[in-house]
């Protein structure tokens, strides 16, 4: 029997029980909406976290009075003593121009009354690692010309918790709602099983292969996985389009998440509908193995 | 009907000497009591052989044997050379391809239309679309069936139920067909026009087993006679008499 013969005799299964069908691609619509906003999640938090350790990293802001020299002896001794990247001098000039720059458009009086000379000198420094941080922050502390030290540590430090929290949750909550997904494909095409049981019969009499029988059920658990995949992932995609504004502007700020890489989408439909039709066809074929034995 | 003109309708029947179906020595029991006991019989090819006896004689149990549907409790049974009680459960779809199957219920599926009902049993052989049509027409036309094509199972009589099940059971050419009682619930008149179908099939070498209580037929189409009784054969009459 070809794969067109399949093709027709699920479509037959799907559009006489319509009502099964509908609950079964929502089923997975439910799985891939958790499935695809917790890989957004993650790959956002991802991100996020490179956003930091891609940025200087510790910075430090030196007394009034300290000379070029001073801070060049400085950078030299932790290049040569830790996993440091990069440094980089911000001149009490540039400070001011940054200054300005953060402040556009607020109110004038915050960039008129500040000067270059108000502001410290300061050193970018970047790591190779996060763990490189700490010791860094620690060494320039105790520089009798550093005036104060900031690096952010909490933040990654907080991101790097998110994202594994996420990973965690969103695996354990995605694994639930595929295995749940699974169940529930297995469930209503062994309903459907029962309920051509005499069909069944029948075309067994009539020497239908095993093939036969079982292929047009798998195929009918894929269709409702891939249009429940499908389904979720152009919701999350319209409804990313439709925030984009109010998140990237209105909390994200400098760090370019949205709107979604277009490649990025792209991967994670097909991801989906690959995973979807893999559920769908682990549900139907455990249904087969259970309500035909064969 | 006129009797009389099965008796030309055999002139041309083909029988062979190769022998279609046989049983050895075969026993068949469910729990406690036996169903078959000791049936040793041979089929020729092309030839058409009446089951008879009363209820609970074994003539179900023979032919759900000859599809595989069960197996023998011991001896060996054996369809156009295939013994089926080697046969593997993936090589049963090859036998019941060779096998049409007539039965008393007629087994149609009800959301099908007459017309796929037939086509049906060719997809199962993965017939090309064209084949299938091209098939189904002839066999409906032959069975007189053409024009209800397209209805269902719930708008044909009895008769034209059984006409479309004969049609779906010879469609695919088998070598074989077993009919269960394909008369039982038929009119004198509409169980004749059945049985002047599964003639007309015999006459092209398809060998026919027909299990039935009909005296009338089997004594008016004078073929062989296989009386059980019990699960034992007690007559093998050729003459055709149904006593």
């Amino acid at each position: 029997m070809s794969f067109r013969n399949y093709v027709k005799f699920a479509k037959r299964n799907i559009k006489r029980t319509p009502f099964q069908a509908a609950a079964a691609s929502l089923s997975m619509f439910s799985a891939f909406l958790a499935l695809i906003g917790f890989l957004l999640i993650s790959i956002g938090l991802q991100l996020t976290l490179q956003f930091y350790e891609s940025r200087p990293q510790v910075m430090a802001f030196f007394k009034d009075g300290t000379t070029r020299e001073d801070i060049s002896a400085i950078e030299d001794n932790l290049k040569g003593n830790y996993q440091v990247t990069k440094t980089k001098y911000v001149s009490k000039e540039e400070a001011l121009q940054i200054y300005k720059r953060l402040n556009q458009g607020k109110d004038p009086l915050l960039t008129e009354l500040v000067t270059a000379s108000t502001l410290p000198p300061s050193l970018e420094i970047s790591t190779i690692t996060l763990q490189d941080l700490a010791p860094v922050a620690e060494i320039l502390k105790q520089e009798p010309v550093v005036e104060d030290v900031v690096f952010p540590e909490d933040v990654v430090s907080n991101l790097s918790t998110a994202t594994l929290l996420v990973r965690i949750i969103g695996g354990v909550i995605v694994g639930y709602l595929i295995l749940y997904a699974i169940l529930q494909i297995l469930m209503i095409i062994g309903f459907k099983i029962r309920l051509k049981r005499n069909e069944i019969e029948t075309m067994r009499l009539l020497g239908a292969s095993t093939s036969f029988i079982r292929n047009p059920f798998i195929l009918e658990g894929m269709f409702y996985g891939v249009v429940g995949a499908t389904a979720a992932w152009t919701v999350i995609y319209i409804m990313l389009w439709y925030f984009t504004p109010y998140i990237q502007g209105g909390y994200l700020g400098e760090i370019r998440l949205l709107p979604p890489n277009p490649i990025l989408m792209l991967s994670l439909l097909i991801i989906a509908i690959l995973l979807a039709c893999l559920v769908g066809a682990l549900g139907s074929f455990g249904a087969t193995r259970r309500y035909l034995r064969i | 009907m006129a009797y009389g003109c099965w008796k030309s309708r055999r002139d041309k029947i083909v029988v062979s000497l190769q022998p279609m179906i046989l049983f050895d020595k075969v026993f068949k029991k469910f729990g406690s009591s036996t169903a078959l006991d000791d049936i040793s019989l041979e089929i020729k090819q092309g030839e058409f052989v009446f089951l008879v006896g009363p209820s609970g004689a074994g003539k179900t149990t023979m032919l759900r044997i000859l599809t595989r549907e069960i197996l023998p409790t011991s001896g060996t049974v054996t369809v156009d050379k295939i013994d089926l009680t080697k046969l593997k459960n993936s090589e049963i779809p090859k036998l019941r391809r060779k096998v049409g199957v007539v039965f008393q219920d007629f087994k149609l599926l009800d959301d099908r239309t007459v017309f796929e009902q037939v086509a049906l049993a060719l997809e199962v052989l993965g017939k090309s679309d064209s084949e299938i049509v091209k098939a189904v027409e002839h066999t409906l036309k032959l069975v007189e069936i053409w024009d209800k094509r397209n209805l269902f199972p719930r708008q044909l009589s009895g008769g034209e139920a059984q006409r479309v099940t004969i049609a779906r059971a010879v469609v695919g050419k088998p070598d074989i067909v077993l009919a269960d009682e394909p008369t039982g619930d038929l009119d004198h008149k509409t169980a004749w026009g059945v049985i002047q179908l599964l003639n007309e099939i015999n006459s092209w070498g398809t060998t026919i087993l027909m299990a039935t209580h009909n005296q009338e037929i089997v004594n008016t189409l004078k073929q062989r006679v296989i009386t059980l009784k019990l699960g034992k054969i007690t007559k093998d009459n050729t003459e055709g008499k149904y006593e």
